[in-house]
């Protein structure tokens, strides 16, 4: 690790001041990515500005019946949440399928969505990553690619975004709000995150020196009828292979209206609007659930070991959207 | 800087601190608390788990600066004077020790476990021991700890 200085500010604007007058600065949060990449070597900012102490903690209701989530709220208190698991139970599942309880405790809401590709090769230094060194070339391409995109890859780049929150924020809608030099804006979270393309080095529309403060959920009135369900190669403690995040709402035996994201398969969460335009106004079935899958997933182009996660996130929209149409209160 | 802690109940100082040393390395260095272990580094392994404002956190992961005027209790003060906690006196007895390396984290984390759920079913204990590794035990006598422990606290 290369030496680095530490600052705590007052308060954001000088953070976000701070940061953006040094190329070579990072703003720290609960430190679970950001940290292990500096021992690493995968990282090397000259000067953390350690926020921890400045975004909000609190989780606020909005009028429309959502919640606004301070950028601080730490993983574990989010997933905690009463309101969070009675009007978005898949937020809470996401959150506790991820990492562990050591580190959600220390993990944040901003920072959980900012953490980097666990490609083997963009966290080892000694291998060419195009996402760490542009115009390295990509060692996955022919590698270690099992857990690596069928979805909207590049030839410089097929690695995965990791975040199982940002699943469930994208298919929630939820706005990413951001103070910057430049003062505020908001993002959607659906667009937060970035395809490769011929920049793998950036995951996200961000700005140097731009920082998430806030998330907010609008409200959604079948959010309590929805789900996150992750694959991975072990029980705990796992990045997905695939995951799904969904909500339905069903009337009469009808698709009124759905939400569905997948993880796992590309360089950002992926909302499946094509499957869920196929869905709005048909049956609740799973031929349908189906259907929908397969038009949504028409275009994957998988690598040569991870052609299992096409069947994968097929068969698990239809599981998780068979069960939520069986669901009490379904009609 | 001069940090200011609180370290299993009585507050603490220490001088000279790099704010970006981490809050295990503290511990360990320069508060004489050798408990807490140094293992992966990276949050993986679960070796250095403290309990920071009453969560268990990965103490590798924390900056020195991040723990200024916060409470910190390790595996040292689990203990009352001489007496074992249950979960440390079952580790004991169910032999869940080999090597040792990863055992303060374990008893941190379950010391929390049975804190938020004192009757835990064997999944619960798996997944909230899912952040602490063992290479040695293979984690059959250390889920019997924590049953016993369940069963006599």
């Amino acid at each position: 690790m290369i030496p680095f200085d530490y600052r705590r500010p007052d308060d954001i604007g000088t953070a976000v001041a701070t940061v953006t007058g040094n190329p070579r600065a990072a703003f720290l949060g609960g430190g679970t990515n950001l940290v292990d990449h500096m021992k690493l070597g995968v990282a090397e900012p000259e000067l953390l500005v350690d926020v921890t102490g400045l975004t909000s903690r609190d989780i606020e209701r909005l009028p429309d019946g959502g919640l606004r989530v301070g950028a601080g709220v730490r993983n574990s208190d989010l997933a905690a949440d009463p309101l969070v698991r009675e009007r978005f139970p898949v937020l809470a599942q996401a959150l506790l399928s991820g990492a562990s309880g050591q580190l959600r405790n220390l993990a944040t809401t901003g920072g959980n969505l900012l953490q980097r590709t666990r490609c083997v090769y963009f966290q080892d230094v000694t291998t060419p990553c195009n996402k760490r060194e542009p115009g390295q070339g990509c060692s996955a391409l022919e590698g270690y690619h099992r857990h690596h995109a069928v979805l909207g890859a590049s030839r410089q780049c097929v690695a995965v975004h990791p975040s199982d929150l940002a699943v469930a924020l994208a298919a929630l809608d939820a706005v990413v709000r951001v103070q910057g030099p430049g003062g505020e804006r908001t993002i959607p979270a659906e667009t937060l995150h970035r395809l490769p393309g011929e920049h793998p080095e950036r995951d996200t529309v961000l700005e140097h020196g731009e920082l998430i403060t806030a998330v907010d959920l609008p409200g959604l009135p079948f959010g309590p009828r929805s789900r996150y369900r992750k694959a991975r190669d072990r029980a705990s403690f796992a990045f997905a292979l695939v995951s799904v995040a969904a909500a339905l709402d069903v009337a009469g035996g009808l698709v009124r209206d759905v939400r569905i994201a997948f993880g796992g398969l590309a360089h950002k969460p992926w909302r499946a609007r094509l499957a869920e335009d196929a869905l709005r106004g048909r049956p609740a079935a799973p031929d349908e659930f189906r259907a929908a899958a397969e038009a949504e997933l028409a275009d994957a182009q998988p690598l040569r070991d991870n052609g299992f996660k096409v069947p994968m996130a097929r068969n698990m929209l239809v599981s998780v959207l068979t069960e939520l149409s069986a669901e009490d209160g379904a009609a | 800087m001069r940090l200011n802690v609180t370290v299993n109940g009585e507050p603490k100082q220490a001088d000279d601190v790099w704010e970006g040393e981490s809050l295990l390395y503290v511990l360990r260095e320069r508060l004489g608390l050798p408990g807490s272990k140094n293992a992966c580094e990276q949050g993986e392994c679960g070796s250095c788990t403290v309990y920071l404002d009453g969560v268990p956190v990965c103490s590798c992961l924390v900056a020195a600066g991040q723990a200024e005027g916060h409470d910190v209790r390790t595996v040292e003060g689990l203990a009352d004077g001489d007496t074992l906690d249950p979960v440390q006196q079952s580790f004991v007895d169910a032999g869940a020790v080999q090597c040792g390396f990863c055992t303060p984290g374990l008893v941190v984390a379950a010391h929390d476990l049975l804190h938020r759920v004192p009757d835990p079913s064997d999944e619960e204990i798996r997944e909230a021991l899912a952040g602490n590794l063992c290479r040695c035990t293979g984690y059959e006598k250390i889920l019997d700890a924590v049953r016993n422990a369940a069963a006599t606290s």
